[in-house]
C-alpha cells in the first residue's frame, strides 16, 4: 500500500489532466469513499465519547439513580409499615425521575452544543447531508442513552427486591420487570431524544435544557395551585400527561385511576418525539448553519 | 475548479453578496480581496452549502456541494478560527473528521505532523493558541489530501514564521495542480502569494483579472524631486511639457519613469537637487483605491475624538443616525 505524500514544501508536482477537464488536476492517493449513514455514526461515535460532559451527565445519571435508589430501599426496608402486595421496583421511580434531568442535559449538547463551538461548520462541511447527521446523532444517542438506562434500573430493580424480601412486598411478575426496566428505559432515552431535538431547533444549549427541564416540571407544579372549580379538568389532565405522572405508570402507581395507563406513555413520548424530529429535520433544511 | 454564477446572499434587507461571478482554477493560487464586511465569508460559506444562496449558483467540479459524497477529498477549508469543540483533544476532532468521510485514520497523523501540533494531539483545543488553532483548522482542510483548498485569512493570529509556512505550504499546493482560493484583506500579503486575484467590495465583483495585470494597471510609477530652487525647475519641466504635481510645499513629483530626464535636465541648467528619486505607489495603495466606496466600516482620520461641546454632539449624533439608516 502507497502511503499518501503529505503536502510538505518538497513533495513533487503531481500534475495530471483529468478526462474532460480543460486543467490539470491534483488526484489524490487517498482511495475514494462513498460516505454513508455509517460513517456519519462512527464519527458521531467518537465525537460522544470524547468530551467529558459525556462522561459527567452519565455519571452523574448513574449516581443518582443507584444512589437514591439505595436510599428509598433502606429507608423503606426499615420502617415498620408493612407494603402490601407493593412491587418493590416502583421505589426506583425517585432515581430515574431526576435523572432523567441529566440525560435531557446531554441530549440538547450533543447537538446544540455544536451551535456554540461553532463545530457545526466544520460537522456540515465533512458531512453536507444535513439529516443524515441528525439521524446519527440521534441513533448513537439513543443507543448510549438507553443501554445506560436500562442497566441502571435493571440494577436498582434487583437491589430493591432482594432489600425488601420478606417484608410483606409482593414479587414482581414478569411484565411488570419489563415495564419496570425496558420500558422505563425506552420512555427516559425517547425523552432524552425529544431534548436532542429540542436542541437542534434552538441551537442554544441553556435555552433548550431550560425548555426541556419546564415541560418536565411546570404541568405537575402548575397543576399544584390550581385550585379553582371550575380548572378542575385542566389540572386532571395536567397532572395525568405531565411527565413524571407517566414515569410513574411503567411502575403501575399512577396519581389517578384516569388517563394514559399501560404502555401509554411510549406512545405518548414516541409520537411528541417524532413531531420534534420532523421540525427539526425540516428547520436543518431550511436554515443556514 | 470552483464556478460561481450571479451568487446572490440578502440578509433582510441587506445585500451581503451581490450577483458575483467568476471562477477560481486549478494550479494557481486565487487570491480573495476585499475589506471587512465585504463578503468573502459569506461568498465561501455559500460555496460549502452552509449558507443557502438567495440567488444563483455554486458549482464545484460541476457539482453542488451537498451533491458531493466524498466532499473532504474534494475540497479541504480553513474557514474561521477554533470552530470545533474545545473539550475535545485535536487528534479526535481530526479523527471524527476523517471518519465521517472514510479517510483512513493514519491520515491524522499525517495532517497532524504536516502542520507541527504532533506533541499536542492529545491535549484539549481549548488551551490552543490562535496560531495552534490556524494549523489545527489548516489539518483539517488537508485531511482529505483535496484538490480544491479554501483558506479564509488564513495568516490571522500566525507568527512570521507561521505566515512564512503557510505562504510556502499554499504554492505547494498550488504547484501540485490543485486548486487554491484564499481570503484576505492584506492586499501585500497577497502580492507574494497569489497569482489571480478577486476583489469584491460590499458583496460585488471589483476586479477578476491576473496578479500581474493588477501590478501593472495599479502601481503608478513616479519621480520624486526636492529642490532649494523650486520656482525654477518648475518653469523649466513646464517649459519642456512635463506635468508636475505638488503634494507638498518641498516636494514635487512627475509622473511616469523620469528620473533620468529630470536629471538631464536640472544639470543642463544647474539646478542644485536635494532628491531625485523613483518611487512606485504601493500594492496597498491601489487596493484601497478600489475598495475606496465601498468599505463598510470606516474609521474617522485624525485625531482620536474627544469631548465635544454639548449642543455640536447632539447636531453629529442627529447627522450619523440618519447616515447610518441609509447606509444600513
Amino acid at each position: 500500500m502507497s502511503t499518501p505524500q503529505p503536502p510538505m514544501p518538497q513533495a513533487a508536482p503531481d500534475w495530471q489532466a483529468a478526462p474532460g477537464s480543460p486543467y490539470p488536476t491534483y488526484t489524490s492517493p487517498i482511495p475514494v469513499v462513498r460516505t454513508h449513514l455509517g460513517h456519519a455514526i462512527a464519527s458521531e461515535w467518537t465525537k460522544i465519547k470524547s468530551v467529558r460532559s459525556t462522561m459527567w451527565t452519565l455519571g452523574v445519571f448513574v449516581l443518582l439513580v443507584l444512589g437514591l435508589g439505595l436510599l428509598t430501599g433502606a429507608v423503606v426496608a426499615s420502617s415498620d409499615t408493612v407494603v402490601d402486595g407493593e412491587s418493590p421496583l416502583a421505589l426506583g421511580f425517585f432515581g430515574l425521575l431526576l435523572g432523567s434531568i441529566c440525560l435531557i442535559t446531554l441530549g440538547v449538547l450533543t447537538t446544540a452544543s455544536e451551535y456554540g463551538t461553532g463545530m457545526v461548520r466544520t460537522t456540515m462541511t465533512a458531512c453536507p447531508s444535513r439529516g443524515r447527521v441528525l439521524a446519527a446523532k440521534a441513533i448513537v444517542f439513543f443507543l448510549v442513552a438507553f443501554v445506560v438506562t436500562l442497566v441502571s434500573a435493571t440494577l436498582v430493580g434487583l437491589m430493591h427486591v432482594t432489600m425488601l424480601e420478606g417484608s410483606g412486598a409482593g414479587e414482581p411478575t414478569g411484565s411488570e420487570w419489563l415495564k419496570g426496566t425496558v420500558g422505563v428505559s425506552l420512555y427516559v432515552a425517547l425523552l432524552g431524544m425529544l431534548s436532542l431535538a429540542i436542541g437542534s431547533i434552538i441551537r442554544h444549549s441553556a435555552g433548550a435544557i431550560t425548555i426541556m427541564i419546564g415541560a418536565l416540571l411546570a404541568p405537575l407544579v402548575i397543576a399544584l395551585f390550581m385550585f379553582s372549580e371550575s380548572l378542575r379538568d385542566v389540572q386532571q389532565a395536567l397532572f395525568e400527561y405531565s411527565i413524571p405522572n407517566q414515569m410513574s405508570v411503567f411502575y403501575a402507581n399512577s396519581l389517578s385511576d384516569s388517563g394514559p395507563s399501560g404502555w401509554d406513555p411510549l406512545w405518548i413520548m414516541l409520537g411528541v418525539t417524532a413531531v420534534a424530529f420532523a421540525g427539526a429535520f425540516a428547520l436543518l433544511e431550511k436554515r443556514d448553519v | 475548479m470552483i464556478e460561481l454564477e450571479g451568487l446572490t446572499k440578502r440578509y433582510g434587507e441587506k445585500v451581503a453578496v451581490n450577483n458575483l461571478s467568476f471562477t477560481v482554477r486549478p494550479g494557481i493560487i486565487t487570491g480573495f480581496l476585499g475589506p471587512n464586511g465585504a463578503g468573502k465569508s459569506t461568498t465561501m460559506r455559500m460555496v460549502l452549502g452552509l449558507d443557502r444562496p438567495t440567488a444563483g449558483d455554486v458549482r464545484i467540479d460541476g457539482k453542488h456541494y451537498d451533491q458531493l459524497k466524498d466532499p473532504l477529498t474534494y475540497i479541504g477549508a480553513l474557514l474561521e478560527a477554533k470552530a470545533w469543540h474545545g473539550g475535545r483533544s485535536a487528534y479526535n476532532h481530526l479523527l471524527c473528521l476523517a471518519q465521517s468521510n472514510g479517510i483512513p485514520s493514519r491520515r491524522v497523523h499525517e495532517v497532524l505532523d504536516t502542520v507541527g501540533l504532533t506533541a499536542v494531539a492529545k491535549k484539549k483545543t481549548k488551551g490552543f493558541s490562535l496560531g495552534m488553532g490556524q494549523r489545527l483548522g489548516i489539518a483539517a482542510a488537508l485531511l482529505g489530501d483535496p484538490r480544491i483548498l479554501m483558506f479564509d485569512e488564513p495568516v490571522n493570529g500566525l507568527d512570521p514564521e507561521g505566515i512564512h509556512w503557510i505562504r510556502n505550504l499554499m504554492k505547494t499546493l498550488a504547484s501540485q495542480g490543485r486548486t487554491v482560493f484564499v481570503s484576505s484583506h492584506l492586499m501585500s500579503e497577497m502580492a507574494l502569494t497569489a497569482d489571480h486575484l478577486v476583489v469584491i467590495g460590499q458583496g460585488r465583483l471589483l476586479a477578476d483579472t491576473s496578479m500581474a495585470d493588477f501590478i501593472a494597471e495599479n502601481s503608478r510609477s513616479y519621480v520624486r524631486i526636492r529642490t532649494p530652487q523650486r520656482e525654477r525647475l518648475l518653469d523649466m519641466l513646464h517649459g519642456e511639457g512635463i506635468t508636475v504635481v505638488e503634494p507638498g510645499a518641498e516636494v514635487l513629483e512627475v509622473d511616469g519613469d523620469k528620473a533620468e530626464a529630470v536629471g538631464e535636465l536640472a544639470a543642463r541648467h544647474q539646478v542644485v537637487l536635494h532628491e531625485l528619486s523613483p518611487q512606485r505607489a504601493s500594492l496597498e495603495e491601489a487596493f484601497m483605491q478600489l475598495t475606496a466606496e465601498s468599505v463598510e466600516y470606516h474609521a474617522h482620520d485624525g485625531q482620536p475624538a474627544g469631548p465635544v461641546p454639548q449642543q455640536q454632539q447632539q447636531q453629529q449624533q442627529q447627522q450619523q443616525w440618519g447616515s447610518d439608516w441609509r447606509k444600513g
